[in-house]
């Protein structure tokens, strides 16, 4: 190393650091502005969610108080328990369909790609695309209820869509829809990662497929378990654009979520620092998956590493 | 190994997952056939039916013909902006995050794990903390309700992806040939250029994959930023069925739908696996 620079051919007369400027531009550049404005931008919300901000951003200290306004307002509480009934249904339902979709996949079966690309292609539309044409099946009038009210089933009901109790149900089934796919994507390169050996040795040991999968296989699929589960609820903290879609937060407000009351605070009601408030919560909430999960993600590294 | 019994459980397998098939299918197909259905055929009976007559002439009409709000220009407007919006923001985002991630695993600088593990919070960061800041800085600059607006946002966005993505392919090419490189004289754009980049088509086709999918489908930022005749497809999709509310149409709104997801569908098929490789990578971090 040290008589590189002896071999290095005659430098321009140019100091180093002139020379080397486009460089230093090219790494620093992209990366500075990228870290620097997730940092300036969240601190800059979090700072927000502090002041009596309304229309425009203005300075000032109001303590908690726009985080207890939006606490205490009807629309951020049906949005949070939304967000508990959405986010454990939506995530169990996807888990599980994903699961059983990659372990049916997974029985050696003719046009498995054909199959599989069936499963993944709604990750490809957006949300919009898929809300709006879950809304149009979904709707009592148009949709499913409609098409078997014309075949002469008049009593059939399937209104969840418009009924206030039942409509978030509306957007577990689309997301499931939409994102099953994922779980099975990785759920299926975990089945294909299992030792064989371990599995033959079982075969040979006389163990039947259901004992196979119960002792060894499924129990190795829990580390991808948990990704999915921390990535699908990721998904669903943020949801925004496929309720916009289905029911735009409605009947009333029965499907409100987190995500639109940030919206509805900043853009449509002008309420600045509750904004603020609400998507700072939002972080909190997503923090609470993720944290934990960093941490789990540490300890596995460690081990590893150890190992 | 590869004996195909019928067996009853085979079937049963089979029966299951083209069931399940099915249903994944359906509401493409219901979009598909509803698309070729004229307005007033679907009015009569419902979403789901065979159509009579072909009515090819909802693609023409939600192409160019449709109304939203004063203007009568069809989905073609909205398409453009979203085209002119999602090609440069992911070609820029994915070059500058090949340059990043080749800096940050091989090239090597003080601070490289700091400013990376910033730069990969970015994949968490919901974009509610992120819409006030950038409403300010996009007056600031000028740049609100304009597609350059949309995007700076997707290029500085689009960067935590794209320098994960390409770091983490990166990382696996064995130093001594950068070194190598190094000691014969070579600098960081000649080693870019003659050394990484002709390793990289896997992954920089993984990365525009990614990148083109997930901003073509953005809605947030595109509802938020512009209006009227600047918006992207997704946002003109919602104001077209706000706007067709009182006298639906559903068979043009069909229409409507299937373009504004064919840009993303056809990658899909064509670059299927590329795709899933995202996914799976993106997962992965």
């Amino acid at each position: 190393m040290t008589n590189a620079a002896a071999i290095r051919p005659g430098r321009p007369a140019l100091p180093e650091w002139v020379r080397r400027l486009p460089e230093y531009l090219m790494i620093w550049v992209p990366l500075l502005l990228s870290a620097a404005h997730l940092v300036s931008f969240s601190l800059w919300t979090i700072w927000i969610s502090f002041t009596p901000s309304t229309l425009i951003p203005v300075s000032g200290w109001v303590g908690l108080r726009n985080y207890s306004a939006v606490a205490a307002s009807r629309n951020w509480q049906i949005a949070f328990d939304n967000l508990l009934l959405f986010g454990s249904a939506f995530v169990l339902l996807s888990l599980v369909t994903g699961l059983a979709l990659a372990i049916l996949l997974d029985q050696r079966i003719r046009g498995e790609n054909l199959l599989r690309s069936i499963f993944l292609y709604p990750l490809a539309v957006s949300f919009v695309v898929t809300g709006t044409v879950w809304s149009w099946l979904l709707n009592p009038g148009l949709g499913i209820q409609k098409l078997v009210h014309d075949l002469g089933w008049t009593s059939f009901k399937f209104d969840w869509l418009i009924d206030r109790d039942m409509a978030i149900w509306t957007i577990v089934i689309a997301a499931i829809w939409q994102s099953s796919g994922f779980a099975m994507a990785l759920f299926l390169a975990g089945l294909r990662s299992v030792d064989t050996d371990i599995i033959k040795a079982a075969q040979i040991d006389g163990a039947g497929p259901i004992r196979i999968y119960r002792r060894i296989i499924l129990p190795s699929l829990w580390p991808i378990t948990i990704t999915v589960v921390v990535i699908q609820l990721q998904f669903a903290i943020s949801t925004f654009d496929l309720v916009r879609a289905l029911t735009n937060g409605g009947p009333g407000i029965a499907t409100q979520l987190p995500a639109l009351v940030v919206y509805d605070l900043m853009f449509q009601r002008s309420l600045l620092g509750r904004g603020a408030a609400a998507a700072v919560l939002m972080l909190l909430i997503l923090l609470a998956v993720l944290l934990p999960y960093a941490a789990w993600r540490y300890v596995q590294r460690r081990r590893a590493a150890h190992a | 190994m590869r004996e195909r019994t019928f067996a009853p459980s085979r079937i049963l397998i089979y029966l299951i997952v083209l069931l399940i098939a099915a249903a994944w299918l359906a509401p493409l197909a219901v979009v598909v056939l509803n698309s070729l259905r004229s307005n007033e055929e679907i009015a009569q009976g419902s979403m789901i039916g065979w159509p009579q007559h072909w009515a090819w002439s909802n693609y023409l009409a939600a192409w160019s013909g449709f109304c939203v709000a004063e203007t009568c220009a069809g989905i073609r407007p909205y398409m453009l902006n979203s085209a002119l919006v999602t090609i440069p923001a992911t070609i820029f985002s994915t070059m500058l995050g090949a340059v990043a991630g080749y800096a940050v695993s091989l090239w090597r600088f003080r601070g490289d794990t700091w400013i990376y593990g910033i730069v990969t919070l970015g994949l968490f960061l919901p974009q509610q903390m992120r819409l006030l800041p950038w409403t300010i800085v996009l007056r600031d600059i000028g740049l609100i309700n304009t597609l350059a607006g949309l995007v700076l946002i997707h290029t500085i966005q689009g960067l935590s992806f794209t320098t994960l993505f390409c770091r983490n392919y990166y990382v696996a090419i064995p130093h001594e040939l950068i070194r190598a490189a190094r000691i014969d004289g070579a600098g960081f754009f000649r080693i870019f250029w003659r050394i990484i980049l002709p390793l990289s088509p896997p992954i920089l086709i993984v990365t525009v994959i990614w990148q083109f999918t997930h901003i073509w489908n953005e809605f947030l930022y595109g509802v938020t930023f512009t209006s009227g005749q600047q918006q992207p497809v997704t946002a003109a999709l919602i104001a077209l069925s706000a706007a067709v509310a009182d006298i639906p149409q559903h068979g043009v709104q069909s229409a409507a739908v299937i373009i504004a997801a064919l840009p993303t569908l056809l990658i899909y098929l064509l670059g299927g696996k590329y795709f899933v490789r995202g996914l799976t990578a993106g997962a992965v971090k």
